[in-house]
């Protein structure tokens, strides 16, 4: 057990792989903010967010800040191969699309699929605020 | 048009190693080719096409036919990962009725355990990739996503741990027999629950292996299909099918499998209650229970109870699975289990596969899978073959 108690308790977040379409939504989330897709023609919201909409291929898109609460969709806490447990998600925002995300400042022992979440935000590695979701 | 009854699978060669640190990624594909190519009685100069996927080193077959000293008049590289080379036994059918070649080539290797390949890291990916911008920091691994899967099809419909490992001790059963596997004991339900949890739901016995090897097949018209002198294993349906995320509508509890195997069945006349034998795609238990249950061998949610109490067990149950071992056992060269998938579904139906799990009189098999990442994006493709 000596060597777990040296590793690390929380998992260290890699930075973004950012291009010139997703700079947007990272610089969003650099003010804290989690943008999701919206279609002007057909209305519906998309994720992840795009130029061009998934649903109709309009060029009428918009990244809109969505509330930032949803439910766990389905998650699993990695137990071994990493330096420290994490838990991977998706969670369902209110808004309706499902979004994959850690889980983090919880107890990964009572996750639960249907459970309330928040988006919160927290640094990767090099400095950028990365959105996550924590219990609600 | 219809690829049914258009191409027969004349050569079948899985490579020995699952462990070769000595040999190169081309020297395997190789050696694969050559053993497909001396399964059929065919020689390197009759094959004018070839098929291979990402595994395949530098430009794919650019660097691989130049290689093999291959002279060939088609070449198709469809990648969808683990299950493309299932799409390419289609591909090449559909080539070979369309007049572009007669005898295609399709080779798959890859040195995943030398390499210190392992299911529990993030896949290398770009900037460019445009999921990546919004996954990446999240290491979603091999492992995981797949997990997630399993939770999700737990939540749902009640599908229990027991039930998942139910498909890990039917590959152990049939493993036991396959001097060439690398896990050759016996496993029970409670020596898979009781091995470690690599991603809840899954335990590291709900995981394939990671091997170095290869695998090859040769693919051909019916006319020299019927002047070789080998059993007649025929393409009579296939599909594929892509499955993402869909904007934002995922779903994690059915596969593409549903519309790969919808359109394998229909083009071949056939129904999952006439199939005796199925290979199915084994990177996890999970993607065992998915795929069977969108290919209607039972009802979606229905997958648990249909693979428990060994009724995937050669001899014992209704429906004998990938009796080489599988990838859960045997192996999974390169990362990839489609090309093994066929090549058993080929030695049951010509009445090759080891007498303990050989399916008495197999005449239709299915070979089926999923490449990529079933949590994300993933490639389904379906086979079914028939002996005639």
């Amino acid at each position: 057990m000596s060597k777990e108690q040296k590793a690390p308790s929380v998992r260290a977040i890699p930075d973004p792989l950012i291009n010139p379409e997703s700079k947007r939504w990272w610089d969003a989330a650099g003010e804290q903010r989690l943008l999701i897709g919206a279609c002007r023609d057909c209305g519906k919201h998309h994720f992840y967010p795009r130029a061009l909409c998934p649903h109709c291929m309009s060029d009428r898109t918009d990244w809109i800040q969505a509330g930032g609460a949803g439910v766990i969709y389905s998650y699993s806490v990695m137990r071994r191969g990493a330096p420290a447990p994490y838990a991977i998600a998706y969670v369902t925002l209110d808004e309706g699309v499902t979004v994959l995300t850690n889980l983090v400042d919880c107890d990964f022992d009572a996750l639960a699929i249907g459970q309330r979440v928040r988006v919160v935000f927290r640094p990767s590695a090099g400095g950028a605020q990365v959105p996550v979701f924590t219990p609600a | 048009m219809s690829i049914r009854g258009k191409a027969y699978i004349v050569g079948a060669f899985e490579h020995p190693t699952r462990l070769a640190p000595d040999k190169s990624v081309a020297q395997l594909h190789a050696e694969s080719a050559r053993g497909a190519l001396m399964d059929a009685g065919l020689s390197k100069d009759d094959v004018d096409g070839y098929f291979c996927a990402g595994d395949a080193p530098g430009l794919g077959p650019l660097s691989m036919v130049d290689y093999l000293g291959l002279n060939v008049r088609h070449i198709d590289s469809t990648d969808v990962g683990g299950s493309s080379y299932i799409a390419h036994v289609a591909h090449a059918a559909q080539a070979i009725a369309a007049g572009h070649c007669n005898v295609a080539l399709i080779t798959l290797a890859g040195r995943p355990r030398s390499e210190g390949s392992s299911g529990t890291q993030p896949r290398p990916t770009s900037a460019n990739v445009p999921d990546a911008a919004f996954e990446f920091p999240y290491g979603l691994a091999t492992a995981n996503g797949y997990a997630m899967c399993a939770m999700r099809h737990m939540h749902e419909f009640g599908t229990t741990a027991e039930q998942l490992a139910w498909i890990k001790v039917a590959a152990s059963h049939h493993a036991q027999h396959n001097p060439h596997a690398m896990l050759r004991d016996l496993v029970s339900v409670e020596d898979v629950l009781a091995s470690p949890v690599i991603a809840d739901p899954l335990h590291r016995l709900d995981c394939c292996v990671v091997s170095d090897g290869g695998g090859a097949l040769v693919v051909t018209r019916p006319e020299i299909a019927r002047s070789l002198n080998r059993p007649h294993v025929r393409l009579i349906g296939a599909g594929e099918s892509p499955k993402g995320q869909r904007g934002g509508d995922v779903d994690l509890t059915w596969s593409g499998a549903r519309f790969s195997g919808a359109a394998a069945f229909e083009e071949a006349g056939v129904t999952p209650a006439d199939i005796r034998y199925a290979s199915v795609y084994d990177s996890f238990t999970i993607t065992v229970l998915i795929q069977l249950e969108d290919l209607g061998f039972c009802a979606k949610g229905e997958g648990g109870r249909f693979v428990a109490d060994g009724n995937l067990i050669s001899g014992v149950g209704r429906l004998a699975f990938n009796t080489d071992g599988g990838g859960l056992c045997n192996n999974h060269p390169a990362n990839r289990g489609g090309i093994t998938k066929v090549i058993e579904a080929v030695r049951q139906l010509r009445g090759e596969a080891h007498p303990a799990v050989q399916v008495p009189d197999c005449a239709l098999a299915v070979a089926t899978g999923i490449g990529g990442q079933l949590g994300t994006r993933h490639g389904a493709a379906t086979v079914i073959l028939e002996r005639e």
